[in-house]
Formats: structure tokens, sequence, C-alpha cells
């Protein structure tokens, strides 16, 4: 089972996990990527999430893909947040269940760093004195 | 011919906004319609990438674009 989601209401680890729960797994491995009060020490007042949707879940379908010919991951769950979140709030959860816990920590760790390279969604920060796009620049 | 290109992120700030029109030549590839940004858009060169998407799929250098493909400019991402 594979559930690729955007959404612009809040996200539910819980939920996530309750999705790939299964008799066969024996690790389930929950990342829960939150939005921080601060980058370089300068305090950041909120984020603004931005999708290119359709394209973003088919990235997203494609690394869940990859997750299941390289290890036993019979279920994954990918959510990712849209627009605006405040610092705190959760922007992405990504949960995988496999027969051992080994597979579930490296394929969750490929699934966020994979997201981070490929997925077509920006995140802009708001600052007290402005706005940047995150990583746009090298 | 005349291309509709979508942008985001940062892409719609350097564009002016979500969509443009641009005049390309026919047969246009990829490759060759970054370049002609890159030299319309010169704030383009200062990111740190800059792909473009056919049909909601990553194009490939030497992808030909036909005027009904959905063209988009992905400007670095920074999902998670």
């Amino acid at each position: 089972m594979i559930d690729i989601q955007l959404l612009d209401t809040p996200l539910s680890p819980q939920q996530c996990l309750e999705r790939v729960q299964n008799a066969a797994a024996g690790g389930i491995n929950l990342f829960v990527g939150t939005v921080r009060n601060q980058t370089k020490g300068k305090p950041v007042v909120r984020l603004e999430f931005e999708a290119y949707a359709p394209m973003a879940i088919s990235e997203l379908y494609k690394i869940a893909q990859q997750i299941q010919a390289r290890w036993p991951a019979k279920h994954i769950v990918i959510h990712h947040r849209v627009g605006t979140l405040e610092v705190g709030e959760i922007a992405v959860v990504i949960a995988v269940a496999t027969p051992h816990r080994l597979a579930s920590f490296q394929a969750c760790q490929f699934a966020i760093d994979t997201l981070k390279e490929t997925v077509p969604i920006w995140k802009k920060e708001i600052f007290e004195d402005g706005e940047v796009w995150v990583a746009a620049h090298p | 011919m005349e291309l509709t290109i979508l942008s985001f992120g940062i892409a719609k700030d350097i564009v002016g906004g979500p969509q443009c029109q641009l005049n390309v030549p026919a047969e246009i590839t990829a490759k060759e319609l970054k370049a002609q940004l890159l030299q319309q858009y010169p704030a383009f060169q200062d990111l740190r990438s800059l792909a473009i998407a056919i049909n909601n799929t990553y194009a490939t250098d030497d992808q030909v674009i036909s005027p009904t493909d959905e063209v988009v400019l992905i400007p670095p991402v920074s999902g998670g």
C-alpha cells in the first residue's frame, strides 16, 4: 500500500502510523519534519509551502516505488503539508513498515533525502524583516 | 511558437508571476529553452539550479517541446 497526499490541513503522525501497521511488520519508522524556530540564528515567524501538485504527487510515488524495489517495505505513507505553517507545525510525515528494523530506518531516510532533492515543493521562510525562498541560491 | 510557461517558488518572482508567455523557435529543446530563459531573465543565473518539467516529469536536455505541452520551471526544491 502506497499512500501519498499533499494536504492543506494539519498532518496526523498517528494516522500515518496506523495506515502502515500490519501483521508482517517488525519495524515501523516514522519521520516527522517540523517547522524550526530559527535559521542561522534568525527567528523564523512562519513558513509558506508551495507545490506543483500533480508532479509533486507523481515524484513522491516514484520515491515510494523505488523504496519497494530496494527494501521489503509493504506499506509506505508520505503526507506533505502545503500552505502557511507556524513554528512547531508538522510539514511532512513519512511512515515505512518493514519486517525488520534496519530496512525501515534506511527506507525512511532514503525517502526524506530524495524528497528534498526531487519533489517540486518549495518553502519560503518569513522573518521579522523579510522573506527568502529556502535553498534557492548557492 | 508561443509557449505558456508555469513558474513556482523563486522562479515566479523572477518572471513576474505564475504564468508567462515566451516566443520560442519551433521544436525547441528543454536545454535551448533554459538557455533562452537564462538570457532573458539573468536572475536565473544566480540560482543553485533550474530544471524544466514537461507534462509533470523532469525533461531531458534534448527533449523537444511542443506547443501543447505543460512546461514548468523548477527552481531548487526545498520541501520536507
